[in-house]
């Protein structure tokens, strides 16, 4: 049986004495998954990962990382945990091998083994060429390769990602996520990582927790999510004017059907499994299908659905959404 | 599944690597280690030589005709005492001597550079505290501050690794630039030896492990990087001038004296000259001394006690 590598219960953090970061929020992640908080920016999700990697205390509530209180056993905690923050830490004025040994350092880790593991790391994410060089000569997506490898130093438990792929391109984001699995793969880590990347959620994890306005408003792996949504949106036209709403209406799975005129719209769970039964429902009584498309949800519509607005919207009202963000950095720090 | 756990990032490891990475920072960047020490440099050679105070009584300054008439008024014609004629050359010797007493009465020492560039190598020590204790703040700006405190390293060492660095650095810096006054024209006095410069480093180090503890807990709250600057740049002037740096204290006004005998600066300027141009007074140097590692334990607990409430905070 797998056990509960994070627990926190009512985890609240109030900034300013007003301004409630996360709010009352509870949930547990498995040992060895990848566990993702999804939201918008300034939705909680880095201030709870401050929380859980001791750098903010919480307000009210409680968590615990492998068993360690995160306030009563902070120290205990730092040892088993890893940490990639969402800013550059590295020092640009030193080289990449320079950093990994100042980390290693941080932990007290005997100096034999770091190189030894500092090269590995190094050779995992494909640095081993630039190692001697400045980090201010890195691009963005070497240099969150090297904040990995600072991270993993200390061969963590658990793993604390902060928005991993922020400010990179399309392509090198695929890249870190492939360099994500590989580390993860090798190690065996859990990892608890934020992002407001939809397709990031997505790609990299096994379960989700979406966060909006400091409060968990939906957690499940990104099939179940999109599943509560009541599945996929099947399109079908047939040639015939006759309504054959029952007839789509009695396949197995299919759950809503809308009619315009000779198209019908379905919303049925296992969209790719039911097309096929509606297909062969149809041409039994003899009608005949004339173009059928099939749409799953994306976690975007998943988002709709629980705050009622588009993930993209929550960009909207950026102003408000600044000035947020400028109480929550200043607090924070 | 491994050792992770046993590891224990001891005190010293910790502090070590995050002043040798500020020291490695230090040492990669030349062009600051240059202008830092050009500085008092050109302080030196400027304000030192210009203001030649020594020099204002000397015989080419008071050019005396070679006969001088004392007027009537100012012979008292005592009974049976004839008038007198002085001579120019000899009045002129006997000024300058006077001035040279004058200056070792005033100064210590005859020739006010001297005097002066002691007093620049307390100010090299207060610009540079100040300026590396500045860093935390560029730390915390790029994220390197988080890095650092969600690793287990003992959260002493943070605040230590940035005070032994504005040490190591004013110690460096000062010691250059003595040697920098020296080539200048610095007077050594009869009683200093090479062991004396490690009296002078112990002094700048008490010194800079006060001001810097006071400068870090100040800045480490601060986000922007105006407010350090403004607050170096409001503490250093009346530091400088609030006391023995460039002038000697028992020509100012009472109560600015007692603002000098309160300080540090006037205890490590004074200890500094003691061990390099005055023939040395080892009541002095001992008060001095005492004086420094008061300010230095007194500040240091403030500075750490605020810094580290705001780290584990």
């Amino acid at each position: 049986m797998r056990e509960d590598v994070i627990k926190a219960e009512k985890l609240t953090k109030v900034f300013n004495k007003s301004l409630v970061a996360v709010d009352h929020i509870t949930f547990s992640v498995r040992e060895g998954e990848i566990f993702g908080f999804l939201g918008p920016n300034g939705a909680g999700k880095t201030t709870t990962i401050k929380m859980l990697t001791t750098m903010l205390k919480p307000t009210e509530g409680t968590a615990s990382v492998l068993g360690f209180d995160i306030v009563k056993h902070a120290n205990e905690v730092r040892k088993v945990i890893g940490v990639v923050h969402q800013e550059y830490t590295a020092d640009e004025d030193l080289t990449g091998y320079e950093n990994i040994v100042l980390s290693a350092d941080l932990y007290g880790i005997p100096r034999d083994i770091t190189r030894k593991r500092a090269l590995e790391l190094l050779e995992l994410v494909e640095l081993t060429d630039f190692k001697d060089k400045r980090v201010e000569t890195y691009s963005g997506g070497m240099r969150r390769r090297l904040e990995l490898t600072c991270g993993l130093i200390n061969r963590p438990k658990v793993l604390f990602l902060d928005e991993p792929t922020l400010g990179l391109d399309v392509q090198t984001r695929v890249a870190i996520w492939e360099y994500i699995r590989r580390l993860k793969k090798e190690y065996n880590m859990t990892i608890f990582m934020t992002t407001h990347y939809l397709e990031e959620a997505d790609a990299l994890c096994d379960r989700i927790a979406i966060i909006d306005h400091g409060k968990i408003i939906a957690i499940g792996s990104p099939g179940e999510l999109k599943d509560r949504l009541g599945g996929d949106i099947i399109t079908i036209a047939i040639r015939e004017n006759t309504d054959v709403t029952d007839v789509i209406q009695g396949v197995e799975n299919v759950k809503e059907v809308r009619r315009e005129g000779n198209v019908y719209c379905v919303k049925a769970v296992k969209g790719d499994v039911t097309a096929p039964l509606i297909i062969e429902a149809l041409r039994r009584r003899g009608y005949t299908v004339t173009r059928l498309s099939l749409t799953e949800p994306t976690l975007n519509e998943v988002y709709l659905e629980y705050t009622g607005r588009a993930f993209r919207d929550t960009e909207e009202s950026r102003a408000e959404f600044m000035a947020k963000r400028l109480v929550l950095r200043r607090a924070r720090r | 599944m491994d050792a992770a756990n046993e590891y224990w990032p001891s005190f010293t490891r910790g502090l070590w690597a995050l002043t040798r990475r500020e020291l490695k920072k230090w040492l990669n960047d030349p062009v600051m280690i240059v202008m830092f020490v050009l500085q008092p440099f050109i302080w030196m050679g400027l304000l030192g030589k210009s203001m030649n105070i020594s020099g204002l009584l000397s015989p080419d300054n008071v050019k005396l005709p070679p006969q001088i008439p004392i007027p009537d008024n100012a012979i008292l014609y005592p009974p049976g005492l004839q008038g007198v004629i002085l001579d120019g050359a000899a009045l002129s010797q006997m000024i300058a001597e006077m001035g040279s007493k004058i200056m070792e009465g005033a100064f210590g020492v005859t020739d006010y550079f001297s005097f002066m560039a002691v007093g620049m190598i307390s100010m090299v020590v207060v610009t540079a505290t100040m300026f590396s204790g500045m860093s935390i703040v560029w730390d915390r700006r790029l994220g390197f501050l988080d890095k650092v405190i969600s690793t287990p390293v003992s959260r002493a060492a943070i605040i230590f690794s940035k005070i032994l660095n504005a040490s190591l650095r004013a110690m460096f810096q000062a010691t250059v630039v003595l040697a920098l006054a020296y080539i200048l024209g610095l007077k050594l006095s009869s009683t200093f030896t090479l062991l004396n410069l490690l009296g002078v480093c112990a002094a700048i180090f008490l010194l800079s492990i006060g001001l810097s503890s006071i400068f870090i807990a100040f800045s480490i709250r601060s986000t922007r990087m105006e407010r350090p600057m403004q607050f170096v740049s409001l503490i250093t002037m009346p530091l400088m001038f609030a006391s023995n740096t460039f002038f000697p204290i028992k020509l100012m006004p009472n109560w600015m004296q007692a603002v000098v005998r309160v300080n540090p600066l006037t205890y490590l300027t004074d200890a500094i000259r003691q061990l390099t141009i005055l023939p040395m007074d080892l009541t002095a140097l001992i008060t001095d001394f005492i004086y420094l590692g008061l300010f230095a334990a007194v500040l240091a607990a403030i500075g750490i006690a605020l810094a580290w409430k705001h780290l584990t905070s």
